[in-house]
């Protein structure tokens, strides 16, 4: 889960980091007069969007006068922004976040992240602040301060000491640092983050650290536990069928082709997607059933493969393992009858009892093709929809 | 031989009395497992299928001698369970449960360090030795004894592989599902390491997923280390970037730990690389010859 900027700053501003004023808004009257409320004779606009990128195309701009806002708040506010890293439909924009305006001397960037490869959580901090990370990584990574996080001490002052020294910060500005990676870190492990990201951070013409931009993602696994953030959920960015398939334990995330995927297992729903292409065809989607593959979930996943309108053919691959086939079998028949699917429905089922299973899907009388291989099914239903292109 | 368990291994399983717990437990016993107990606190003194129930890990390995045990407790006290066992002094731990928050699990794998342990998991299929001992979610009746280890970040894909070898008659020396999460207990080298020194694995299949570095280190690992040959699949070719394709783990970001990227290291390191995952048992086949 993501959360929005206001509200990772929500979060920075409780653990005492240095931040600009700033007000949350969602119209262009409540942006006007938020600005009686913050100083300086210039304010920035910042469309609240999960998704990077804004500034290149209009998202963050800086007003100079009131009419300035109203304008920029009436132009972004209920628009899609389209940024680099959002789908051609772009991202709703529901919120303006008004801040005041800083003198910036330096940027700089500086994140924590669970690093899989150390197993531990990392630092990262650059002079070349401002910029994407991902960049950087890329054409000169050395220029990126890494330090991973004993967890059993946490960060230590010598650590964060030796990256100011790095970054050719003050003696003064040494000390900020090491107060913000502190508390960085405090936040990461109350909150059960594994993002956090300050870019960028930033040194004043006044000579002090600022947090101008946050972005935060949070660990979806430990929302139980984070009721205050659960709350901070903004459906408004997320792809509706997403969210749906999401209520019913579904894990569905669309893509361009037309050969609708219902798989059980995320391993093998990659393998399957993977299988579809090596043969010349294109996946409409990864959708995983899970272990639990009730006719419920069955069905709901069948609707929602088939709210997406591209899709010419279902190919359903279950690995039944201890769950029976049979049984997943008249779940299917009974999902494709009831929700009356049109188009063929390709069903490969592996596992306990699949002779049965095959047996049944074959009398069923419905239009659905079932095959025992994985390879032949997926060569199947890529011939179903006109074969390689 | 084997790898981690075989027929003496003696197992427990925490969260014995629960659903998941119940139903793997009976497939286990059907297996030929020698499960002697579980763990369910409060119902300690009780019997369930008509096997002991300890309060604690401590009293359950004490009184039943066990070197392994099975966790399916759920995923908010996954971590308590984990150190427990580990405390008890059981050897292997092996964590089923999905879901299991990362900072949990990045404390244990900080207090697992220097202890003499293997922690398989969380969000696992288990660990099987075929005709031998099965610890786990994963169908027997697919498996076969036999001389291929097969270690895969994931579930039914792993299924997908074991079948294949299956078929072609080769069955398999052990399967090790090390989980799908950023943080595990067990790596693919530490898995590639038991299988290089047991006799019985001749060739290895790993199945790896985009995201993360693990394959990376993997092909590091068996490029110094490793004489067997190593058949490598990546699943998630397709998939887009910084996109999570179901497992915490595999995400692609920034155009890191992508198939590609990962295939070409492995093949680098003189892996054989299987891009079509209906085609692992064919390549293993064609290795061995």
């Amino acid at each position: 889960m993501n959360l929005h900027e206001y509200q990772s700053k929500q979060l920075l501003a409780k653990y005492g980091l240095p931040l600009l004023k700033g007000v949350m808004v969602n119209s262009v009257e409540q942006a006007t007069s938020a600005v009686s409320a913050l100083s300086g004779d210039s304010w920035m606009v910042k469309a609240q969007i999960h998704a990077g990128g804004r500034g290149q195309v209009g998202g963050v701009k800086r007003v100079s006068s009131k009419e300035e806002l109203a304008e920029t708040s009436r132009r972004l506010l209920h628009s899609n922004l389209v940024t680099h890293q959002t789908t051609e439909k772009g991202q709703p924009v529901n919120q303006l976040l008004i801040e005041e305006t800083c003198e910036i001397e330096r940027e700089y960037y500086l994140s924590a992240v669970i690093d899989r490869s150390a197993q531990k959580i990392v630092f990262m901090a650059s002079k070349e602040g401002g910029v994407e990370i991902e960049t950087v990584a890329e054409t000169a990574p050395e220029k990126i301060l890494k330090l991973s996080v004993d967890p059993l001490l946490g960060i230590m002052p010598f650590q964060c000491r030796s990256v100011a020294l790095q970054l050719g910060l003050t003696e003064t500005q040494s000390k900020q640092l090491t107060k913000v990676m502190t508390n960085l870190y405090r936040l990461f492990i109350d909150y059960d983050l594994s993002l956090i990201e300050i870019n960028p951070l930033v040194v004043t013409k006044q000579g002090d650290l600022l947090c101008l931009d946050a972005k935060i993602n949070l660990d979806d696994n430990a929302l139980y536990r984070q009721p205050n953030l659960r709350d901070m959920r903004d459906n408004s960015q997320e792809d509706p069928r997403e969210m749906r398939a999401r209520e019913w334990e579904l894990n569905y995330i669309p893509l361009e082709g037309d050969i609708g995927c219902m798989v059980n297992g995320a391993g093998l729903a990659m393998a399957t997607m993977d299988l579809i292409k090596l043969h010349g065809g294109n996946p409409a989607n990864f959708l995983d059933v899970g272990g639990g593959a009730t006719e419920e979930r069955v069905k709901e996943a069948f609707k929602i493969i088939l709210s997406d309108s591209h899709v010419k053919v279902v190919f359903v691959n279950i690995f039944g393992g201890i769950v029976r086939c049979d049984l997943i079998a008249q779940g299917i028949i009974k999902a494709v009858s009831e929700v009356g699917i049109k188009i063929p429905v390709v069903v490969r089922l592996q596992g306990n009892r699949a002779e049965e299973a095959s047996e049944l899907l074959g009398k069923s009388g419905l239009n659905i093709i079932a095959v025992e291989s994985f390879n032949e099914a997926a060569k199947m239903a890529v011939n179903m929809v006109g074969g390689k292109r | 031989m084997s790898i981690l368990v075989d027929k003496n291994t003696k197992v427990i399983c925490q969260g014995f009395t629960g659903q998941q717990g119940t139903f793997h437990s009976e497939q286990a016993l059907e297996y030929g497992t020698r499960l002697m107990g579980g763990v369910t606190p409060g119902k300690g003194g009780q019997t369930h299928l008509g096997l002991p129930i300890f309060n604690t890990v401590a009293e359950a390995a004490q009184a039943t001698e066990a070197d392994a045990s099975v966790i399916y407790v759920p995923a908010p006290f996954c971590k308590d369970s984990i150190i427990e066992a580990i405390d008890a002094g059981i050897r292997l731990v092996v964590c089923i449960t999905e879901g299991m928050p990362i900072l949990d699990m990045l404390q244990v794998k900080h207090y697992i360090r220097d202890k003499a342990v293997q922690v398989i998991g969380p969000n696992c299929p288990g660990v099987i030795t075929p005709g031998a001992c099965k610890i786990g979610i994963m169908p027997g009746n697919i498996h076969q004894p036999g001389k291929v280890g097969i270690v895969s970040r994931s579930g039914t894909l792993t299924y997908e592989a074991v079948k294949q070898t299956t078929e072609i008659g080769l069955g398999q020396s052990t399967c090790v599902g090390i989980g799908g999460d950023p943080i595990a207990g067990s790596s693919f080298t530490d898995i590639l390491a038991m299988f290089e020194e047991d006799y019985q694995t001749e060739v290895i299949v790993m199945v790896g997923e985009i995201g993360g570095t693990a394959e990376e280190e993997a092909a590091a690992y068996i490029k110094r280390h490793m004489d067997k040959p190593v058949i490598a699949y990546i699943a998630g070719a397709t998939a887009p970037t910084g996109r999570r394709m179901g497992h915490a783990g595999a995400i692609i970001a920034g155009g890191k730990g992508t198939a590609d990227e990962k295939y070409k290291i492995l093949e680098e390191a003189g892996v054989h690389i299987v891009r079509s995952p209906a085609e692992i048992g064919k390549k293993v086949l064609e290795v061995l010859k």
